[in-house]
């Protein structure tokens, strides 16, 4: 069995948007039969909780010199290159 | 269907075809009348106005109007509650994504957000809203909260 991969899904402070966000790879990674654990936060906490990431996706700007992949993206938001998106999480996880 | 938006969807919240000049000035106005109505604290509107200059919430669409979702820290809320406005002309709010770039928004939903996970419905229901341009370039015409409110609960 593969261990389920690690998301941290980030936004400003509300945590408002990486609900939406955390919701949607959700279920697109169900879809494709992808285990993933997915954790929201704010993008000030990134820092001290990536290393228990394999990847961190966020609607806002955070350090990009994390140690593992950032995807930034309005697409869970807004629809716009939803999918070539989702195909970058999955590539991302793959050599998790 | 977008139940959760017309359920929270303030009537007198919604200012269509308004005329404002800048970011704050749309924010004011939508959160000075949740504020009013007891949705939100007095802190909410400042509040608001302040993150949004460093976590700004301007979302392109990929067509000719934008959108933009101002929140803040749920400290603020008192009751959970959604504004609406629609500009008459773009207004500047910066990119959620990239803080550094404007983007000319027409169409603004206020978010008091109580509890973000428990209100998941209604953030996935306007993240629903901006991704049909159809029904997006439809809000704009609308001039009264009946007509927003059919067209968001048959879209």
């Amino acid at each position: 069995m593969d261990m389920p991969k690690r998301i941290l899904v980030a936004c400003g402070t509300a945590i408002a948007t990486s609900t939406v966000v955390a919701k949607a790879i959700e279920e697109a990674l169900k879809d494709r039969g992808i285990k993933a654990t997915l954790r929201q936060c704010k993008a000030t906490e990134v820092k001290s909780l990536v290393s228990d990431a394999d990847l961190v996706v966020t609607t806002t700007p955070v350090p990009s010199d994390l140690g593992v992949p950032v995807i930034q993206t309005l697409a869970f938001l807004t629809g716009i290159g939803r999918e070539a998106v989702i195909e970058q999480i999955v590539e991302a996880l793959k050599d998790k | 269907m977008s139940n959760a938006i017309v359920k929270l969807l303030y009537p007198e919240g919604v200012l269509l075809n308004s005329e404002f000049t800048s970011a704050e000035e749309v924010i004011k106005a939508i959160g000075d009348k949740l504020c009013i109505a007891g949705y939100v604290k007095e802190s909410f509107v400042d509040a608001a106005i302040e993150r949004e200059k460093t976590l700004p919430t301007g979302l392109p669409l990929g067509g000719r109007i934008n959108a933009a979702i101002p929140h803040t820290e749920i400290e603020h809320v008192l009751k959970p509650a959604l504004g609406m406005a629609t500009l008459k002309n773009e207004v500047n709010f910066r990119n959620m994504v990239s803080p550094d770039e404007f983007v000319p928004v027409r169409l603004v939903f206020l978010l008091a957000l109580e509890q973000p996970k428990a209100q998941v419905e209604m953030l996935q229901e306007v993240a629903g809203v901006l991704q049909n341009s159809l029904l997006v370039s439809s809000l704009l015409e609308k001039r009264s909260y009946e007509e927003v409110i059919k067209a968001l609960g048959n879209e």
